[in-house]
C-alpha cells in the first residue's frame, strides 16, 4: 500500500476518534459545570480542558475570559483550532476523500454525510443545543467505526485504521487521567498515601469529580458493574489503566495494538514492535499501588512520552515521515 | 430523435414510444433521484474560479442519445483511422519529419509550437504509440455526416461520466434495457488496463501500472480515483514517486516498489520540475530522464499536445492521406487560420457568423461564439484577434444536431456533441459509446461542463 494512503487511513481514524473524545469531554464538562460548586473550581476545570489538548495559548489569542461559552465555542466550532470538533470532522472527511478508492463506498458516504449534515447544523449554530450536538457527534463517530468494521476487507487498510484509532484513544485516556488528577490535587491538596489507602476522600464534591471522569470515557456504568462500590480515585485509575476488559483502558489499547502492528510489519518496523512489547510488559507487571507510589502524574507523563514516541516512529516507518508532512 | 416530418427516426422508435407513456411527474422524480445519488456518492466536478460551488454535480439528463449500429460502425471506423494517423504524425515529427519534408505541414507550425517538446526528439516509445488514450469530439450535422470538432490527445477526461451515466440509466429505468439491446460500455476500465499493460517497457514482465493525479483539488479528481479503483491499480501523486538510477519507485508501507507504466493525468508542464516548470510541486523530479531511458512508459507520451493543437487540426485530413493512403472517413470543420492574412480578413468580416477559438485553448474558455455574442463582445474580441491573429482560428457554426432534453420548461431540443474514447495499445480498442455533452442553455453551442453543460447517456443499439 502507498505510504500516503496509509497516512490518510491512519489520520482519518485518529481524527474521527479525536472528534468523539472531544465531544465526550465537552459534554461531561458541560454537565458538571451546571452543578453547584465554587467559582474558582469552575474556571479551573474549563482551563484544564484546554490544557489537556495543549491549547491554552491558541485560546488566549482569541478570547479574553475562560468560561463555558468561550471554551465550548472554541472547542466545537473554531476552525483555527485543530482539535475542535469541526476541524476534526473536516480533517477526517478530507482524508477520506483522498483515499475514497481505498475505503468502501459505505465508509465514504458515512463520512461525507456527516460533513453535509454538519453544514446544516453550522447554519443554525446560534440556536443549537450543545448536548444534542455533542450526542450527534458521538453517534456519527460510532457509526463510522461500525461501518468500517462491518464493510471493510480485513486487510492492511483496516489495520492502519485500527492503529490510528487505538493510538488516539490511549493518548486521550492518559491525558484525561493526568489532567483530572492534577485538578484534584490542586484543589484539595495532594491526598496522602494513607488517605488513599483508606480510600477515603469521598465527599460529595469528589464523587462528581471522578464520576465525570468516568462518564467522559463511557465508564460510569462499567465502574459500578465491576466494583459495585464507592467511586475512589484509585479504583478509577485502576479501571482506566489496568482493566483489560475496559475498551478505553491503556492496557486494552496497547494489547490491541500489538497484533495490528505485527500484521503490517515491514523490514524496518522491529523497533516499534519492541517498544510496544516493552510498554505492554511494563503495564502487565505493574499495579495500581506501584503507580500511586510513583505518583499518577509522573506515571502518565512517562506513558504519554512512550506512546507518542511509538506513534512518531510509526509515522516515520510506514507513513509520510513527520518532517516531510 | 425526430426526422423532418416529426416522426421518430428508426433507432429512436422504441424509446420514443416509451417516453410518450411517461408522465412529467415521474420524469421529474427520477431527475431528483439522480441528482441525489450523484451528490451522495460524491460524483462531483470542481469548477475553477468559483469559490462557492467548489464541488458540483454535472447536470445529468435522462433522455439518452441513441446511435444505430450502422451509424456507429461508420463513426468507429473513422475514429480508428484518425487516431492511427495522429499517432503516426507525432512519431514522425519527433523522428524523420517526413510530413514536413513533403511540404504538407509547414515546419514553423510545428517547431514554433509551445507544445512541441525538443526533449522528445529521437526518443523511441513502446509500440511507437504516443496517444494511448484519445478523446475525439464529434458532432453530427446531417444523416451520416460526422464532423470532428477537436482531437484531445493530452489528458482527455470525462470517461467516468460515460460509465456512471450508464449505471444511472440502468438504475432509474431498468425496463428500457430489457426492451432493447444496448451495447455495454462498463468494461472500459478493463480495456484501459489492457492497453496500458501492452505499452510496458520491453524488459518488464509483469508491469506495475499506476494513475498519476495532481490531487484532490483537480476538477477531474473523481475520475482519477474512479479509474484507479476500477482498474485495481494505485492512484499516486507526485510526492509518492521518486526516481533513482533512472528508475521510478513509489513509497509504500512495505518499502520502495518499482513503477513501470504511468497513466498520467498531469500536463507535460508539471510532470518533472527538473525538465519543465521548476515551480511544479505536482510532478516527479527526474521523471523525464527515466522516461528517456525507456525504464517507464508515460501514457500519454510527452509532447502529444502539438498534434491536438487547433493550428494543426486543419492538416489532419491530409495526414490521413499521407500516412495511411486512405480517404478520411470523418470530416473536418472548415477552418480559417487567422495567421494567414486572407483568412484573417475573412474572419474579421464575418465575426458574427463564426466561432473563434484560441489555438491552445481548451475547456471552452477564451472563445467567441459569433451568433450568440453581443455587439460589444464581438468588438472587444476583435481587438484581441487583431493584436495576436496567430493565436486564433475561426470556424463556421454547423447546423449541429440536437437531442430532446429535459429542461425547466419540459422537454425541448438542445445542442449536443459526443466524445468517444479511443485506446491504442497492442491493438486499437473502443467501447461502443462515449460521453454525450449537452448545452443546457437554449440555443447555446457550448457544451463544456465548465460552462454549464450537462451529460447524457449514449446508446449504441446492437443489430
Amino acid at each position: 500500500m502507498l505510504s500516503r494512503t496509509a497516512d490518510c487511513l491512519y489520520w482519518m481514524a485518529r481524527y474521527t476518534e479525536r472528534a468523539e473524545n472531544t465531544a465526550r469531554m465537552l459534554d461531561v464538562s458541560h454537565q458538571t459545570s451546571l452543578l453547584p460548586q465554587p467559582e474558582q473550581f469552575l474556571e479551573q476545570s474549563w482551563k484544564k480542558l484546554l490544557t489537556i489538548s495543549k491549547l491554552e495559548d491558541d485560546f488566549g489569542s482569541k478570547y479574553d475570559a475562560i468560561n463555558r461559552h468561550n471554551v465550548l465555542d472554541f472547542m466545537i466550532y473554531e476552525n483555527t483550532n485543530p482539535s475542535s470538533i469541526v476541524s476534526c470532522l473536516y480533517s477526517a472527511r478530507e482524508n477520506a476523500r483522498v483515499i475514497r478508492g481505498r475505503i468502501t463506498s459505505e465508509v465514504w458516504e458515512t463520512q461525507n454525510t456527516t460533513w453535509l449534515e454538519l453544514q446544516t447544523i453550522l447554519v443554525n449554530r446560534e440556536r443549537s443545543d450543545h448536548s444534542r450536538f455533542l450526542d450527534w457527534v458521538k453517534h456519527r463517530c460510532h457509526l463510522v467505526r461500525g461501518v468500517i468494521q462491518g464493510t471493510m476487507l480485513k486487510n492492511e487498510a483496516l489495520y492502519f485504521l485500527g492503529i490510528g484509532t487505538l493510538i488516539e484513544r490511549a493518548d486521550n485516556t492518559a491525558r484525561i487521567l493526568e489532567t483530572k488528577y492534577e485538578i484534584q490535587e490542586n484543589l484539595k491538596q495532594i491526598p496522602t498515601k494513607k488517605e488513599l489507602e483508606e480510600e477515603s476522600g469521598d465527599s460529595f464534591f469528589d464523587f462528581y469529580h471522578w464520576a465525570s471522569l468516568l462518564r467522559s470515557v463511557s465508564a460510569f456504568e462499567i465502574y459500578r458493574q465491576i466494583y459495585s462500590d464507592q467511586i475512589t480515585p484509585k479504583k478509577v485509575a485502576e479501571l482506566l489503566i489496568f482493566n483489560p476488559q475496559m475498551p478505553r483502558s491503556l492496557v486494552s489499547c496497547v494489547n490491541e495494538l500489538i497484533p495490528l502492528m505485527a500484521a503490517v510489519r515491514n523490514q524496518d518496523s522491529r523497533e516499534i514492535e519492541r517498544l510496544l512489547g516493552k510498554l505492554k510488559a511494563s503495564l502487565e507487571f505493574s499495579d495500581i499501588d506501584e503507580v500511586f507510589s510513583q505518583g499518577l502524574e509522573e506515571f502518565m507523563e512517562v506513558f504519554l512520552a512512550r506512546i507518542n514516541h511509538i506513534a512518531d516512529d510509526f509515522s516515520n516507518t510506514f507513513l509520510i515521515p513527520l518532517a516531510v508532512a | 430523435m425526430l426526422n423532418e416530418a416529426g416522426k421518430a427516426r428508426p433507432h429512436y422508435r422504441t424509446f420514443h414510444r416509451w417516453l410518450k407513456q411517461q408522465s412529467d411527474t415521474l420524469m421529474g422524480l427520477k431527475r431528483a433521484e439522480a441528482e441525489l445519488i450523484f451528490r451522495r456518492v460524491g460524483i462531483t466536478f470542481a469548477v475553477y474560479g468559483d469559490d462557492l460551488g467548489a464541488e458540483r454535480t454535472i447536470p445529468f439528463d435522462q433522455i439518452p442519445r441513441i446511435f444505430s449500429a450502422q451509424e456507429w460502425a461508420q463513426l468507429e471506423a473513422g475514429l480508428r483511422q484518425r487516431v492511427q494517423a495522429l499517432n503516426c504524425f507525432i512519431s514522425d515529427i519527433y523522428h524523420a519529419e517526413a510530413i514536413i519534408k513533403a511540404g504538407i505541414v509547414p515546419a514553423e507550425q510545428i517547431f514554433n509550437n509551445a507544445q512541441y517538446r525538443p526533449e522528445m526528439r529521437n526518443v523511441d516509445v513502446p509500440r511507437d504509440i504516443y496517444a494511448q488514450i484519445a478523446g475525439i469530439d464529434i458532432v453530427r450535422a446531417g444523416a451520416g455526416e460526422f464532423y470532428v470538432l477537436e482531437d484531445n490527445l493530452r489528458v482527455p477526461s470525462g470517461v467516468s461520466y460515460m460509465v456512471e451515466d450508464r449505471k444511472m440509466m440502468m438504475r432509474l429505468f431498468p425496463d428500457l434495457f430489457q426492451e432493447q439491446r444496448i451495447a455495454p460500455v462498463e468494461h472500459y476500465p478493463d480495456l484501459l488496463l489492457e492497453c496500458l499493460k501492452s505499452v510496458k517497457p520491453s524488459d518488464v514482465k509483469k508491469p506495475n501500472v499506476v494513475v498519476l493525479t495532481p490531487g484532490m483539488y483537480n476538477s477531474a479528481y473523481f475520475e482519477h480515483t474512479y479509474l484507479a479503483l476500477q482498474m485495481g491499480v494505485e492512484l499516486v501523486e507526485g510526492k509518492d514517486l521518486y526516481v533513482k538510477n533512472e528508475q521510478v519507485f513509489m513509497r509504500t508501507t512495505q518499502g520502495p516498489e518499482r513503477v513501470d507504466v504511468i497513466y498520467r493525468r498531469i500536463d507535460d508542464d508539471f510532470l518533472d520540475p527538473l525538465a519543465f516548470r521548476s515551480d511544479s510541486t505536482l510532478g516527479v523530479a527526474g521523471l523525464l530522464s527515466a522516461y528517456r531511458a525507456g525504464n517507464v512508459t508515460l501514457a500519454n507520451a510527452i509532447g502529444t499536445g502539438v498534434a491536438d493543437d487547433k493550428s494543426i487540426y486543419p492538416y489532419v485530413p491530409e495526414m490521413i492521406q499521407f500516412y495511411l493512403g486512405e480517404k478520411p472517413i470523418l470530416n473536418n470543420v472548415p477552418t480559417f487560420q487567422c495567421r494567414k492574412p486572407e483568412d484573417l480578413a475573412y474572419t474579421l468580416a464575418h465575426l458574427s457568423e463564426l466561432v473563434v477559438k484560441e489555438t491552445h485553448g481548451a475547456g471552452g474558455y477564451g472563445m467567441l461564439v459569433g451568433p450568440a455574442a453581443s455587439k460589444a463582445e464581438i468588438e472587444s474580441f476583435r481587438v484581441h484577434l487583431k493584436a495576436n491573429p496567430e493565436k486564433y482560428i475561426a470556424q463556421p457554426t454547423l447546423a449541429l444536431s440536437t437531442c430532446p432534453t429535459f429542461v425547466e420548461s419540459g422537454i425541448a431540443p438542445r445542442h449536443i456533441d459526443l466524445r468517444p474514447f479511443v485506446l491504442s495499445g497492442k491493438t486499437v480498442k473502443m467501447v461502443p459509446g462515449g460521453l454525450t455533452r449537452v448545452a443546457l442553455k437554449e440555443g447555446s453551442l457550448v457544451v463544456n461542463s465548465s460552462q454549464g453543460g450537462g451529460t447524457k447517456d449514449t446508446w449504441v443499439l446492437e443489430k
